[in-house]
């Protein structure tokens, strides 16, 4: 079976550190980031008020079907997609091929810009992504899950 | 495919409703729903058509507590049942970590089981899962309505290889949260096992 996502402190904080910049060097509302499963990993600016565990799964069902479309007509994927609201749009991009940055803006802001910060970011956040996966891999990384015991899972399912 | 976050100290896992069109995927769904504590579950989301037939998935997010400091949520989904809605079936299959079976008891309904097991294991395969290895557990819905066939028969035909089953009525919760806890234990077994 494939592997899950593991996600580190050290890694976490670099992270948010992305995300907040990418928030205030593209003048947007809000920027988050989606595994392609639809976890969310981080949010940034002001998420406060949105359902992100809804967004993360609609973004990445997004992902998936514009996917699925991209390779109806011959193409890997659609690595950017640009959805423009009356007041609010959404940028959304692949980093890494594993993750989805997504960034919601007003009109303080605009697709240039949005673009010129994602790329960057994106960079960014794909070298975090690659470490982390080595990290993972790396023989003797610490299994989270090795201390856990069949009585805490039972536990869980008691009531 | 979990997702395991230290920072938030938060496990993630994704289990899939898969069955034939009508078997009662969503209302599996609707059911722990509208019996989940409010802190316990996120809002829950339906792609459906105008006649109310699942176009791309439902999704609804849980808390079911803590291990060891761990919050531990699930993500569930269905996917559409109606055999041309399959290019949308492999999507929503992607990073699964356990999947329900829910099949319709009804006799006339037991090629369109058939047909959608075997779909499931097609399905899987593609992503690169074994349903033979995955968490998976079968749930026989529909036990209140008159045709049905024997929990014997159902298990001959779609569970062959003895994974946990439970017998259902989704509509009124009978097996909706048996069949959940079930899937869910498995899922975190296989993630203790695979640490």
């Amino acid at each position: 079976m494939n592997s899950g996502l593991v996600m580190y402190e050290e890694e976490f904080r670099l992270i948010a550190g992305i995300c907040d910049r990418l928030t205030r060097d593209a003048n947007a509302k809000v920027v988050f980031l989606v595994d392609k499963n639809g976890q969310l990993i981080s949010s940034s600016g002001q998420a406060q008020n949105l359902d992100t565990t809804s967004l993360a799964s609609l973004t990445a069902g997004n992902v998936a079907a514009m996917g699925g479309l991209a390779k109806l007509i011959g193409e890997k994927e659609f690595p950017n997609q640009f959805h423009e609201g009356e007041r609010e749009s959404l940028h959304m991009s692949i980093v890494g091929g594993r993750v989805v940055l997504v960034v919601i803006f007003d009109a303080k802001s605009s697709l240039g810009l949005v673009r010129l910060r994602v790329k960057k970011a994106g960079e960014e956040l794909g070298k975090v992504f690659d470490g982390l996966a080595k990290k993972q891999t790396a023989p003797g990384a610490a299994s989270p899950f090795a201390e856990i015991t069949d009585d805490d899972i039972d536990n869980l399912f008691s009531e | 495919m979990s997702f395991i976050n230290y920072s938030s100290r938060e496990i993630n896992c994704k289990i899939v409703y898969y069955g034939p069109g009508l078997c009662g995927k969503t209302t599996n769904l609707q059911y722990v729903y509208a019996k989940t504590n409010p802190d316990a579950k996120g809002k829950m989301i339906s792609l459906a058509t105008e006649t109310e037939r699942t176009l791309f998935f439902d999704f609804l997010p849980l808390s079911l507590g803590e291990i060891r400091g761990f919050k531990t949520r699930f993500h569930l989904y269905t996917v559409p049942g109606q055999v041309f809605y399959d290019a949308s079936r492999k999507l929503i299959l992607k990073g699964v970590d356990g999947v329900v079976f829910v099949a319709d008891s009804q006799i006339e309904r037991m090629e369109a089981n058939l047909e959608s097991v075997e779909n499931l294991r097609v399905n899987l395969g593609e992503q690169g899962y074994d349903l033979d290895k995955i968490p998976y557990v079968v749930q026989y819905n529909k036990r209140d309505l008159p045709n049905v066939a024997t929990v014997d028969e159902l298990r001959r035909l779609i569970n062959p290889r003895g994974v946990p089953e439970y017998q259902a009525v989704a509509p009124t919760g009978v097996g909706v949260f048996d069949t959940l806890k079930a899937v869910a234990k498995l899922v975190l077994t296989e993630l203790k096992r695979g640490a």
